[in-house]
């Protein structure tokens, strides 16, 4: 097959399969309601799989990430979540302050 | 149809000391430059964003095509990374619903749940009245979503300027970003346990199995979170 062809059906792939979660999630969503339990239990594993899903894209990450050193990212991280907490929960400073932080400590 | 003035209260929300719009577009424009690394030419860079909008399937999807992985591989690998989407959904639509409100929208706005926009509307629901919440979700997700595809198309178009400590500093960006949200969003017990525990799994579990580890992580986190906020009165 052509790559041309390989990457559309890899798109096409790639989108049914991200599609189907949102989908069954909508569905599923007509059926239960805000006080219930399982409305609780499934809130505290969508919380759970998110922190997951972050937990590893630092420690293992994918992509060009992964070429920077682990004590570098914790570090960036934690700093970036201070200013968070100091400057009262402003999110653009710390997301700037990130870049930069990483770029020049990891080019030294 | 659609509440205009909530739906642009959505959108607005991509302003001001909050805004996830310079987290989406670092994200975004790393990929960007990614997936033209990976072969991929504007129109396809652009579609990718368009048609899946989920950072971490669309990497693996990357990294899959790299090295030669069969569609079925692909699909089972995205699925895996994408299932999170899911309880997302499930935790965050029944708060949207209302009688008044026909089904398409829920049906076609689902497409736009992703961790920014999910997180974003955790954050804001309450303010907005019960009947329209869905109109303010429909702006949250439009302004994301074009944000990420715009940025999907700077990323590929300045490839060639980006150096790679450039980008490694980029792909910091969204995950300090989400972690960032993540602590504002512990509020009550259940919650913060969730968010401790999921970040210490998630890291764990992938050493014994990476492509379950989310599942898996997020699944004992959550369910351990539950179960103590039931007993302890969250």
């Amino acid at each position: 097959m052509e790559s041309n062809q390989i990457i559309i059906l890899a798109i096409i792939t790639t989108s049914l399969a991200t599609f189907i979660s949102r989908f069954m999630g909508a569905l599923t969503s007509e059926k239960v309601s805000v006080n219930s339990k399982i409305f609780q239990w499934f809130n505290c594993v969508a919380y759970s799989t998110l922190a997951a899903l972050l937990g590893r894209m630092i420690i293992f990450p994918a992509g060009v990430l992964a070429d920077s050193y682990l004590l570098i990212r914790i570090l960036v991280l934690v700093i970036c979540i201070i200013i968070f907490i100091v400057t009262k929960k402003n999110l653009v400073l710390p997301t700037i302050v990130s870049a930069i932080l990483l770029s020049i400590l990891n080019s030294i | 149809m659609i509440n205009q003035k909530v739906f642009f209260q959505g959108i607005k929300s991509l302003k001001g000391s909050r805004s996830p719009a310079i987290p989406l577009a670092a994200c975004f424009i790393a990929l960007g430059a990614l997936l033209k690394d990976a072969g991929f030419n504007l129109q396809q860079s652009a579609a990718s964003s368009l048609f899946t909008y989920a950072l971490p399937g669309q990497l693996v999807m990357a990294e899959s095509l790299l090295v030669g992985a069969s569609l079925v591989n692909i699909f089972i690998a995205v699925w895996l990374v994408n299932f999170r989407l899911y309880p997302m959904t499930v935790s965050l639509f029944p708060l949207l619903e209302h009688k008044s409100q026909p089904k398409w929208k829920y049906y076609l706005s689902c497409h736009f749940l992703a961790v920014t926009s999910w997180l974003i509307a955790k954050d804001g629901y309450k303010k907005i009245d019960k009947r329209h919440r869905i109109d303010f979700w429909i702006g949250i997700g439009i302004g994301t979503w074009s944000t990420a595809i715009v940025m999907t198309m700077v990323g590929y178009l300045t490839a060639d300027y980006l150096n790679k400590d450039m980008l490694i500093g980029l792909a910091i960006v969204n995950p300090v970003y989400f972690f960032c949200m993540m602590i504002g969003a512990m509020k009550n017990l259940s919650i913060s346990l969730a968010v401790v525990v999921g970040t210490i799994l998630g890291p764990l579990i992938y050493l014994v199995s990476a492509e379950w580890a989310l599942l898996f992580a997020g699944l004992i986190g959550g369910t351990v979170a539950f179960l103590f906020g039931e007993k302890n009165g969250k």
